[in-house]
């Protein structure tokens, strides 16, 4: 039987504003059906987005949601975590939101490991605005900011989250929708930060003059610049280089989560165990 | 007296106090002069208490981070100073279009930008009301003694829950870090006074957060409980998602209007020191201040009353919105009126525009020293 998302869709905001094509459906339905995997309440779940075409992810499925400012949704996100250490936050946000304008509120919520998913739609380009340079734009791409070729280098978005250390980092595309539903609940299952670059088309504006006019070229371009992991640790050096390994490219299930720790400050603050010293952590500096 | 206690404290300790007092459960911060002490007290005061008191890695991440745990539906703080909040404007704007209580303690130093750090201002009285863009009604409350720093920011948190909206609560360097005895109300005082946010309580499906009377705050749930709906920046409709229409627009952003100037009434408190003799009869002087200004002019009155010239205070404690009846009762009775500001005429255009007067004197400050009584008596022999 195939699967019925209707409990989980905002059915009377459909259809949505995002195009014909737009892999953002492909991953909102993948994300869904992760939540029903998991079996938890939708009570119990709180969907964060910021700005973008990504933000309007929040008031399609039926959580707790909330829209933010524009790259700030970890911030946001971090106050809601803190006072429900039990429940589920999700973060999503697009390439421009998370590390252009919100770099920093992502290098430092993975910094803190604190308990919540952060999923990146990352088109390689501001699609809303339509077709400005984003951090994740290949080099020498048009964009309407730069006519004649981007040469703003390219982020490695996985690399910023390992650096920045979140306990999980993966990256995964929407060309593969089972794969990406595997990921999210083990993102969301893991305790700590979870760093998720999801790999997504935007053929309307990052393809439209970037000779990927369909969804379908879009897409052929991201499985040539993806590779699983394994595969990819394989390559010589000189081949990695244009190459995005996809899969879980860390997990870290030892390092503590952030409101654990904070528990540990509100136990000493009354009295209830010592002074927290670097014997309570795993890392040791 | 049973309701009030003595302590001995510091302004911005007592602003901490407060929130710590009136519920307050999650506070985020970001280091700066001259408001750190805040964070500083709420990091020992929240875990005591059991709840969680972060620094974030920038002002930005501070506000929203306190929104967030207010949209979570708890007491929720910031605190920062002229700087900081320049940072937050922008997400000050959507706890406003959100209607998130929070409580925003702003110290106030010297500036534009950097300006002086460690020295005295009022120089965010006009930031306060318009933080960023839009229209919306800021509240604006100012502590004018070490004991208002505890008694404004209590009333704050209970003005946040009724009219579901950030207001600030201005000190100033001076007062912020002025050390001494206060006498206050006690904690359980505090406690008997809160009125926590309303609650919807019936099904679900009946449930329209932003379905209120035109004149009404939102009722916004806590979250996780089984009402579930949404928080945007975006115009919104009934329960809370984007939409253009052009009725449900206007609707939304009069009623962010009337909500708070249609009930001034609770908003407006003030201080009338030496007030009550004043006929209107040549010579008499109307001084306006407020904040740690006030201390010097009441100072100042003293002196001049002493000197035979009939002088008196009038102080809002309630800055935005301003107290237009009262401002305009007192203006058109005394003829000679004071604005003594550490700042250039900022709320000084408030009296202004209020009493319709263009003769309004002013004394004012800007280079990070306080202003002595001794100046206030000197301006008011000068220019009356």
């Amino acid at each position: 039987m195939a699967f019925n998302y209707d409990q989980y869709l905002r059915l009377e905001k459909m259809p949505t504003l995002w195009c014909w094509g737009c892999g953002d459906g492909v991953i909102l339905k993948a994300f869904i059906r992760a939540i029903e995997k998991m079996g938890v309440k939708q009570d119990d779940v709180c969907v964060v987005s910021g700005i973008g075409c990504s933000g309007r992810f929040s008031s399609y499925v039926d959580f707790n949601t909330v829209h933010t400012t524009h790259g700030r949704t970890v911030a946001f996100a971090t106050g809601i975590k803190m006072m429900h250490p039990d429940k589920i936050v999700v973060c999503v946000a697009g390439d421009g939101d998370a590390l252009a304008i919100g770099g920093n509120h992502t290098i430092h919520g993975a910094r803190r490991n604190i308990d919540m998913t952060l999923i990146i739609i990352n088109n390689f380009i501001y699609g809303l605005t339509n077709s400005q340079t984003s951090p994740t734009t290949p080099q020498g791409m048009w964009t309407v900011t730069q006519k004649v070729g981007n040469i703003d280098p390219t982020f490695d978005a996985c690399a910023l989250g390992i650096a920045s250390g979140a306990s999980f980092v993966a990256r995964e595309t929407m060309l593969d929708p089972k794969k990406l539903e595997k990921i999210f609940v083990k993102a969301m299952e893991h305790r700590g930060f979870s760093f998720l670059d999801i790999l997504s088309n935007c053929h309307i504006n990052l393809g439209r003059k970037n000779k990927m006019v369909s969804a379908m070229d879009n897409l052929n371009w991201i499985d040539s610049i993806t590779m699983p992991v394994k595969k990819y640790n394989e390559l010589p050096e000189e081949e990695k280089l244009n190459i995005l390994p996809t899969g879980i490219l860390k997990e870290d299930t030892k390092v503590r989560e952030y409101c654990d720790m904070y528990q540990d400050i509100i136990d000493a603050h009354q009295g209830k165990r010592s002074n927290i010293t670097q014997d309570d952590f795993e890392k040791k500096i | 007296m049973a309701d009030t206690r003595e302590v001995i404290s510091s302004g911005n300790h007592l602003a901490a106090l407060a929130g710590a007092d009136a519920g307050c459960r999650f506070m985020a911060g970001y280091p700066i002069t001259p408001s750190s002490e805040v964070i500083e007290q709420m990091s020992d005061l929240l875990p005591k208490r059991g709840g969680s008191c972060i620094q974030m890695e920038d002002e930005i991440a501070a506000v929203a981070a306190a929104i967030g745990a207010g949209m979570a539906g708890h007491r929720t703080m910031t605190a920062t100073s002229g700087p900081g909040i320049s940072l937050k404007a922008e997400n000050l704007g959507l706890a406003q279009m959100c209607e998130v209580p929070l409580v925003v303690v702003n110290v106030m130093r010297g500036g534009p930008s950097t300006g002086l750090p460690t020295r005295v201002s009022q120089g965010d009285v006009r930031q306060a009301k318009n933080p960023s863009h839009g229209d919306y009604r800021s509240i604006t409350l100012c502590a004018g003694n070490l004991a208002e720093c505890y008694t404004e920011t209590v009333r704050a948190f209970n003005l946040a829950d009724r009219f579901m909206q950030p207001v600030f609560v201005l000190l100033d360097e001076t007062i912020g870090h002025m050390h001494g005895k206060a006498i206050i109300p006690t904690p359980e005082a505090v406690t008997a006074g809160v009125v926590p946010r309303k609650q919807f309580t019936g099904a679900p499906e009946d449930y329209h957060p932003y379905e209120c009377e035109s004149d009404q705050p939102a009722v916004l749930n806590k979250m996780f409980e089984g009402y579930r709906y949404h928080f945007t920046g975006l115009h919104h409709d009934k329960n809370g998602f984007p939409t253009e229409e052009i009725e449900t627009c206007r609707k939304l952003i009069q009623r962010l209007e009337d909500k708070v100037m249609l009930h001034t009434d609770e908003l407006e408190l003030n201080e009338e020191f030496m007030l009550d003799d004043m006929t209107g009869e040549e010579g008499e002087v109307l001084i306006i201040a407020y904040g740690s200004v006030s201390l010097s002019a009441k100072e100042a009155i003293r002196h001049l009353r002493a000197a035979g010239i009939k002088a008196g205070l009038f102080r809002p404690l309630t800055l935005w919105p301003s107290p237009e009846k009262s401002i305009k009762k007192y203006t058109d009775l005394i003829k000679n009126v004071l604005c003594v500001e550490l700042n250039i005429r900022q709320y000084t255009e408030e009296v202004e525009r209020v009493s319709s007067r263009l003769d309004i004197e002013g004394l004012f400050k800007v280079n990070g020293r306080p202003i002595s009584p001794y100046e206030i008596v000197s301006k008011v022999k000068e220019v009356f």
